[in-house]
């Protein structure tokens, strides 16, 4: 069931990203783009998002289980510290340095484009590289 | 500060958020856990039993949705210009950084803000600052 509904999730948002208009980098460079003929329609994206995200996440913390009964599994993590800080300074010069998220990203795949597909691989090759150095540090 | 009038969309911008805030609802709401792109990608590469299903899953369903979507309307062009070294620049820094940072603009920016949690503020508001600045640099003051 709940790998049903993830895939179902996996589309509607997938969707959302489409319809946003979020699977364009040249648009989202747009809203990323101040000091240029600026674009905010992106903002819109984020702001429609949260309206509805944040009564379903007023409504799971106060019943601390899901609809199915199983409990929540939140970050546990409240510390701002460097590690965020400098990993979110990273994802952002990428983010505008190419136009593309780990969302839109995956959603561009399917459609063949070999530039998409060297940024996703880039981008499991830092995702594969972060693990490596996690594994060093922390041996289990 | 000059707006691109011409680009300007809000309505579809809009109601693409409500879907993916419609998303991210249904995923803590019957599976308790958070819609983040790059945490439900990058935990496929620390495979824990029992937690790799609805990852492939809800990755899949994301991979999928253009096919679904084209059955509606023609799916929107792709201007992505960027050459290649850039873009594999680009690739490491997002994976790296949505990592080490612990969540993107889906894990920090939508459901993040939502859960009304200070460290994706923080998160959020340092990528969206270094994405503005990388897009000046690149566009403008290096151009």
């Amino acid at each position: 069931m709940q790998i049903l509904i993830a895939f179902v999730v996996g589309l509607v948002f997938g969707i959302g990203l489409i319809v946003a208009g979020m699977t364009d980098p040249a648009r989202v460079l747009g809203f990323l783009d101040l000091a240029g003929l600026w674009n905010p329609s992106l903002a819109f994206v984020m702001g429609g998002a949260i309206l509805v995200a944040l009564p379903a996440f007023a409504i799971a913390r106060q019943r601390q289980r899901t609809l199915l009964g199983a409990p929540l599994q939140l970050p546990a993590s409240t510390r701002i510290d460097r590690r965020l800080v400098l990993g979110a300074l990273a994802f952002g010069v990428g983010w505008g340095l190419a136009g593309l998220c780990p969302g839109p990203a995956l959603a561009l795949l399917a459609g063949g484009d070999g530039k998409v597909l060297l940024f996703v691989m880039a981008m499991l090759g830092g995702m594969g590289i972060f693990e490596v150095l996690e594994r060093v540090r922390r041996p289990t | 500060m000059t707006i691109d009038w011409i680009n300007f969309a809000p309505w579809p911008a809009l109601a693409g958020g409500l879907l993916i805030g419609a998303a991210c609802a249904a995923l803590i709401l019957f599976n308790g856990r958070i819609a983040g792109i790059s945490g439900v990608l990058g935990g496929l590469l620390r495979p824990a039993r029992g937690d790799i299903g609805w990852r492939l899953a809800f990755v899949g369903g994301l991979i999928l949705a253009p096919q679904l979507y084209a059955l509606a309307a023609p799916l929107p062009a792709l201007h992505l210009d960027t050459d290649n070294l850039t873009l594999i620049a680009a690739g490491l820094l997002v994976g790296l950084g949505t990592r080490y940072g612990a969540g993107c603009t889906s894990g920090h920016g939508v459901c993040g803000l939502s859960r009304r949690s200070p460290r994706s503020l923080a998160a959020t508001i340092v990528f969206m600052l270094a994405g503005f600045i990388t897009v000046y640099l690149a566009r403008h003051a290096l151009a």
